[in-house]
């Protein structure tokens, strides 16, 4: 590489610059969505009945015990083949690699964030619980009032490292040619026979990003304590 | 699908469990040097080691894979692929187990090892005897969880042509047009792997703890 400025004018720096904008649209899509599904998942575990306990509790099991990659693969090369056949019209899970990427990274997702959230409700002291009964709050305002803010605190350090995670796995996703960082600069390190410095240079923007997620979750962290001392 | 492409599936998985145990074997002796040197005291060792640590943990596996894969040609080391991706996923886990032997040490008790300073042991007997035994137990379920990692993200190495349980699901795949099976069903020997190793972790976890409290 004579010049690496060179590559971010004209046609590739548009391209980087593209797979850099759909990795952060990935990662964050996929955090949310992810972060949605698991709190979902967590509290049907938690106040639904016992078999839809278990089912959900299988389903992380196994997200939880296989490699993301064979799950994008699954996803993307099975899909089609997964069909569903009702009176006669026909319907397959066909996704295109980025629809598959968020869905694959939101179940993968919320299988992990579920796991935070049920430890959070357990972490929280049942006397609290039982305080708020007793003022009169019904089960949803102590959800929203005193599970919600309490389960922030303790689950935060625990997210951001999930997403700092998730954020990594992106990465995974170019393999079924979702076209993110990783895909755009593999494409000019081919191109350019400069393999070396393509993933050099990758490790580097990765890196960054993610020291860059860890510093605003411990500003993050440091923010919200104040709260937890004015509530204790 | 027939039961000879599960059992192909089987075999190809052998592949993946030695080299998942091969990295986590080198993975531990590498994180211990590196834990050894972050608690050591001196910047001109601790300050290396915590980059490495950083770098490790903050890239993607599968571009540490493909930057080692393609660097040591560069550098006049010219190893099989799977040398390559078995140094790859090596220094990756002794990123993780390092920082997981850092808390483990970290949080022995400072009153244990004070009173065995008082009973007299020597600095050496009381961390192979204290402070080693203790930060182990400490550990255990850490160590378990990050070895069921790296057999998950094992997955990656079939990127830079090494043959395992992921490259043969893939082959297989796209060879007979079965890919819904056969990938439920790599992902289902993964699951089995995972929960041996689930359950090893936790009959040491007993046996570690037998006579202590």
């Amino acid at each position: 590489m004579t010049s690496l400025l060179g590559y971010l004018g004209g046609e590739d720096g548009r391209n980087i610059l593209s797979g850099l904008v759909n990795t952060c649209v990935l990662w964050v899509v996929g955090t949310l969505l992810g972060t949605v599904l698991g709190f979902l998942t967590a509290v049907a575990r938690r106040y639904g009945p016992r078999p839809i306990d278990w089912l959900l509790k299988a389903c992380v099991e196994v997200i939880r015990g296989t490699p993301f990659l064979v799950q994008a693969y699954l996803l993307y090369f099975g899909g089609p083949y997964l069909c569903l056949e009702l009176g006669g019209a026909s319907a397959c899970l066909t996704l295109d690699p980025f629809e598959a990427g968020i869905l694959g990274l939101t179940i993968y997702a919320g299988a992990y964030f579920s796991e935070l959230f049920r430890a959070g409700f357990d972490a929280i002291p049942r006397g609290h619980i039982e305080a708020a009964t007793t003022v009169g709050l019904d089960r949803w305002q102590t959800l929203r009032r005193i599970i919600l803010p309490e389960m922030t605190m303790l689950v935060l350090p625990a997210m951001v490292n999930m997403s700092i995670l998730l954020l990594k796995e992106t990465a995974v996703l170019s393999i079924i040619s979702v076209k993110e960082l990783k895909f755009q600069v593999d494409i000019i390190g081919n191109r350019d026979y400069a393999f070396v410095e393509a993933f050099t240079i990758l490790a580097l923007v990765y890196w960054a990003l993610v020291e860059l997620c860890g510093r605003a979750g411990r500003y993050a962290e440091a923010r919200l304590s104040r709260y937890r001392f004015a509530h204790s | 699908m027939s039961w000879e492409l599960f059992w192909l599936l089987v075999e190809a998985s052998g592949l993946t469990i030695v080299y998942s145990a091969v990295s986590i074997f080198f993975g531990f002796l590498l994180a211990a040097a590196i834990c050894g040197a972050d608690l050591s005291g001196r910047a001109a060792v601790a300050r290396p080691a915590r980059l490495f640590v950083s770098f490790f943990r903050g890239t993607p596996l599968l571009i540490q894979l493909l930057l080692i894969y393609y660097l040591l040609p560069k550098i006049g080391l010219n190893v099989p692929s799977e040398v390559a991706a078995v140094i790859g996923l090596s220094f990756s886990t002794a990123s993780y187990q390092a920082e997981i032997l850092r808390g483990g040490f970290q949080s022995v008790p400072r009153g244990v090892v004070e009173a065995a300073d008082m009973c007299g042991l020597s600095a050496r007997a009381t961390f192979r005897r204290i402070r080693l035994p203790i930060a182990v137990r400490l550990t255990l379920p850490a160590l378990t969880s990050e070895a069921i990692m790296i057999l998950k993200s094992s997955s990656l190495i079939s990127v830079v042509g090494v043959v395992e349980l992921t490259t043969m699901a893939k082959d297989l795949a796209s060879s007979t047009y079965q890919p819904l099976p056969i990938f439920a069903s790599a992902g289902f020997i993964y699951l089995v792997i995972n929960l041996v190793v689930a359950g090893l972790g936790l009959w040491a976890e007993r046996s570690a703890r037998r006579g202590h409290a």
